[in-house]
């Protein structure tokens, strides 16, 4: 699968997740810079974590305005997968692709800390390789990660089954110790109405591989990769962007 | 034609900036405040536009960028006159909150 990650000023994340989908699942892989009208073709597009535009204002709102998030848009309205991990969710809020709002962590500290996520549902294009319920073991490293929304529109995403991992402790658990930032309805994260795009704050791509004490987010790319990705060549020329 | 945007968090939503501030304010002998709340402010020079043009303006950008509205909620003062650095009248023409 061609894959493409954004690069925003500030992004710091982007090369950990270059790393794991090129060389630990040998994909094809480039940078998309933020200014960048077109994706290149790329079929899975990935918002790494990290800042973008110094987070002025709110974390990714300068982001959620860059050319590149047009052609984005496109690709989502498209079907095409998108991955928002970390800063990369906060844009996708802030992009309005998904619901909802990062805040500030509850108890105001940058968490950086391994966390235990509960996988609410498997028949995503994000999460077929895992069980569900399955206890997953990922590290969080934000301040903004406080996920916030209307109660009625939290009760819809209830609902709707959107809500894709939940904070847990050890044993799967909801458990208020265990929700780091103080999430409501213990939200790590959420995929929109189609279920192609998704946005979490915990990181995937930093428990890949052994060497880092956890593969447990290897599953999420390795789940992605077996999606049926429209076609890119069939598009029409305008949602691939080239007209610039 | 100037304006200041004041944003703060919902009401509804717990504002733990405000709150450590509160208690910090008690901490410093400052007993009896019942409330703080954190937020931002944003001066914007419109230049050439009349007082209803400028709130209709700036209310749009408050709801396209300068507030997220899931999670904060914005107040626009309309500014005239010594207030806003200009000459003539001191009052703000109008106040607008959402």
């Amino acid at each position: 699968m061609r894959c493409g990650v954004v690069l925003f000023p500030g992004s710091n994340c982007d090369h950990d997740v270059f790393h794991v989908l090129k060389h630990v699942l040998g994909q094809e892989v480039t940078f998309l810079w933020h200014e960048e009208r077109s994706l290149k073709a790329c079929e899975l597009i990935v918002l790494p974590g990290g800042w973008s535009y110094g987070d002025y204002l709110r974390g990714g709102a300068m982001a959620a305005l860059s050319p590149v998030m047009q052609a984005v848009r496109e690709h989502a309205a498209r079907g095409g997968p998108v991955l928002g991990i970390c800063n990369g969710f906060q844009v996708l809020t802030e992009a309005k692709l998904l619901p909802g709002a990062l805040r500030q962590n509850a108890g105001l500290r940058f968490a950086c800390v391994d966390v235990y996520l509960r996988v609410e549902r498997t028949d995503l294009p994000f999460t077929s390789h895992y069980r569900k319920g399955q206890v997953l073991k990922l590290p969080i490293a934000h301040g903004e990660g406080n996920y916030e929304h209307f109660d009625a529109e939290l009760d819809r995403l209830e609902a709707d089954k959107r809500i894709v991992f939940r904070y847990v402790n050890p044993s799967g658990e909801l458990d208020p110790a265990w929700n780091f930032n103080g999430s409501a309805r213990a939200i790590a994260g959420i995929c929109n109405e189609a279920g192609n795009v998704l946005g979490l704050m915990p990181h995937p791509e930093r428990s890949s591989e052994e060497l880092l004490g956890s593969t447990d987010g290897l599953g999420l790319f390795q789940s992605i990769l077996e999606m049926t990705v429209p076609k890119v060549a069939g598009a029409p020329r305008k949602l691939m962007g080239v007209a610039r | 034609m100037r304006a200041r945007v004041t944003v703060y968090p919902r009401r509804e939503i717990l504002d733990p900036q405000g709150k450590a501030i509160r208690a910090a304010l008690e901490r410093s002998g400052f007993e009896g405040v019942r409330e703080v709340r954190a937020g931002k402010s944003f001066e914007l020079d419109l230049g050439q536009v009349d007082a209803a043009g400028a709130a209709v303006r700036v209310a749009a950008m408050c709801e396209q960028l300068l507030a997220n509205t899931i999670v904060e909620e914005y107040e626009i003062e309309v500014l005239s006159g010594a207030q806003a650095g200009a000459t003539g009248g001191s009052a703000a023409e109008g106040r607008q909150v959402r």
